[in-house]
């Protein structure tokens, strides 16, 4: 029997099937693309993953996202593609686990801060390294077919809508959850706040790490600069926030949805991009506090008539 | 051998003495009310006890074992729980889910998803809040945030519970059935300490009070014991 419950899992099953065979009947435009907002999408779907439910708000992708980048720079080439990949995402995990051990005790604008100085540090101590000790700016990076850089790219999405829906029906989505509303009666109801938040940031660093890897190889010559561009620490958030954050599905849909508007902004209107994207995030922050997702109650309030639109008392 | 002890139990602010070489035992079972002014290290003392604070000196111990310096999830998991003077729920997050959080991760640890969610109603149905289960916490009453708290402490399956301020805010009515509701805890097998700013409360279900006074314990004893203390009725009606 189908039930109107299954329908979510039925569309993600044939969008799954669908973006999985890509590469079998699209264009190289359509896989290029797309791998681009799948990238988008992983960055973000593992931002929220953490800073969602906790409220620490994380501007450490950039880093993770960097070491990755790195990691392919210097391995690329030397071990398989996908060896590369997944040791650029272990990297990351220690790395945020280091971090996340130091730091999480960090609340509000302190962490945002601190998260933001290591993105900072990891560059400028790259460019140290590459001065004084390798005499060198920048690497060449080991070029992966579109296809290969889009079948691990959706891998590697896979593998986190799967990590991160078992952590939200876990009681570790609902200990998240808790830490992000009252983080001192969280650890007096038994929760140990410390290690949940350090493993749950260490485990989203993973795909981001991951990530940086295989896009590197689309790249050919990688700096400090491109690597560990901050831009890659604000966009999650912002891709979160417009596509809100409440629901598994809202940042996926606020990702895609501003990848494809930067690509079609980019493309057409070069002139208005920034101005037009800095609009849509205004209007976004000022009117649709819960993002792209809490539209759909308010437009089924609207469809359903204003009578007993007020449901609380 | 007493549930739960401390001995010569010390905490500065800095300079400031909160608590000196205070002393303490609660009996299984008892019902303990610590009393006193404001600033008196009542609260300082729950959180010395629930692991939110450190003691710069002192043992306590729960069962006969050290637990000083742990931290507030090992002392929850070990059986000891606690609420808050100004509520601390998860307002977003609805009743049963506050509640759940208790039953998963307290001293019971329930790891099924099933068992987690009976423990959480039956603490919704102790403290009466069963009907409300499905609404949004911080939408409750006062009153009822603070049966939130109790509900939650009691799905962690405690031994102890350290109830602050429990009445505080709450109107007579409210007051008369919290009152009920911690007698009935005892009932339940729960050692109770709690501080209690509500004197007719405190005197009429307490077994043993405690008096605070400028960080130092001032006086111990029953109800009358503590009715007819000079030096409680000093500290309360002024020199």
């Amino acid at each position: 029997m189908f039930k109107r419950s299954h329908l979510p899992a039925l569309i993600s099953l044939i969008l799954l099937v669908l973006l999985g065979t890509l590469p079998i009947y699209g264009s190289t435009y359509a896989v290029i693309l797309l791998t681009a907002i799948i990238m988008y999408i992983v960055l973000t779907v593992s931002w929220a993953m953490f800073s969602g439910p906790t409220g620490y708000i994380s501007l450490a992708p950039a880093a993770f996202f960097g070491v990755g980048i790195y990691t392919m720079a210097i391995l690329g080439g030397q071990l398989p593609v996908l060896a590369v990949v997944i040791i650029g995402g272990f990297i990351s995990f220690l790395l945020a686990l280091l971090v996340g051990i130091t730091t999480l005790r960090l609340r509000g604008v302190y962490f945002a801060i601190f998260t933001f100085g290591l993105v900072v540090l990891i560059k400028e101590l790259l460019l140290f390294w590459e001065i004084t000790v390798t005499g060198t700016r920048g690497r060449f990076v080991v070029l992966e077919s579109n296809t290969t850089i889009y079948y691990v790219m959706f891998g590697i999405f896979v593998v986190l809508m799967l990590v991160a829906y078992f952590i939200r029906r876990s009681r570790y989505g609902l200990a998240l959850q808790s830490i992000g509303e009252n983080e001192e009666a969280a650890a007096h109801a038994g929760i140990n706040v410390t290690m949940v938040k350090v493993i749950t940031f260490a485990t989203s660093a993973i795909f981001m790490g991951a990530t940086g890897a295989i896009m590197a190889t689309r790249w050919t010559y990688v700096d400090p600069y491109v690597a560990f561009n901050p831009i890659f620490s604000f966009l999650p958030v912002l891709m979160a926030l417009f596509g809100g954050m409440r629901r598994l599905y809202g940042p996926v849909i606020g990702a895609a949805i501003f990848a494809y508007a930067e690509e079609l902004l980019l493309t057409r209107f070069p002139y208005y991009y920034m101005l037009t994207f800095g609009l849509i995030l205004v209007l976004v922050i000022l009117y649709l506090p819960n993002g792209l997702v809490g539209l759909a109650p308010k437009i089924w309030k609207w469809s359903s008539g204003a009578q007993g639109a007020d449901t609380r008392r | 051998m007493p549930i739960l002890e401390g001995e010569k139990v010390t905490k500065y602010f800095g300079g400031l003495a909160a608590l000196v070489n205070v002393d303490f035992y609660v009996e299984q079972r008892e019902i303990v009310g610590l009393i006193g002014p404001n600033g008196a290290g009542k609260t300082t003392l729950f959180n010395l006890i629930s692991g939110a604070l450190m003691p710069n000196s002192g043992v306590i111990r729960f069962r006969g074992r050290e637990i000083t310096g742990l931290r507030p999830h090992q002392i929850c998991r070990q059986g000891i729980a606690r609420t808050f003077q100004s509520v601390k729920i998860f307002p977003n997050m609805s009743v049963l889910d506050n509640v759940r959080v208790g039953s998963f991760f307290g001293a019971a640890g329930e790891r099924s998803f099933q068992k987690a969610m009976e423990r959480a109603k039956e603490a919704l149905e102790f403290v009466g809040l069963a009907k409300l289960a499905s609404a949004q916490a911080g939408e409750l009453t006062l009153a009822n945030q603070k049966r939130l708290e109790v509900a939650r402490a009691l799905a962690t399956e405690p031994e102890v519970l350290l109830l602050d301020e429990l009445m505080a805010g709450l109107n007579p009515t409210e007051v008369g059935e919290t009152m009920r509701l911690v007698t009935t805890l005892r009932e339940r097998g729960i050692t109770i300490f709690m501080i209690e700013h509500v004197m007719k409360a405190i005197m009429s279900i307490c077994d043993r009070i405690l008096v605070l006074h400028h960080g130092e314990k001032v006086a111990e004893g029953t109800p009358q014991e503590i009715a007819s203390n000079e030096k409680v009725i000093e500290i309360y009606l002024g020199e």
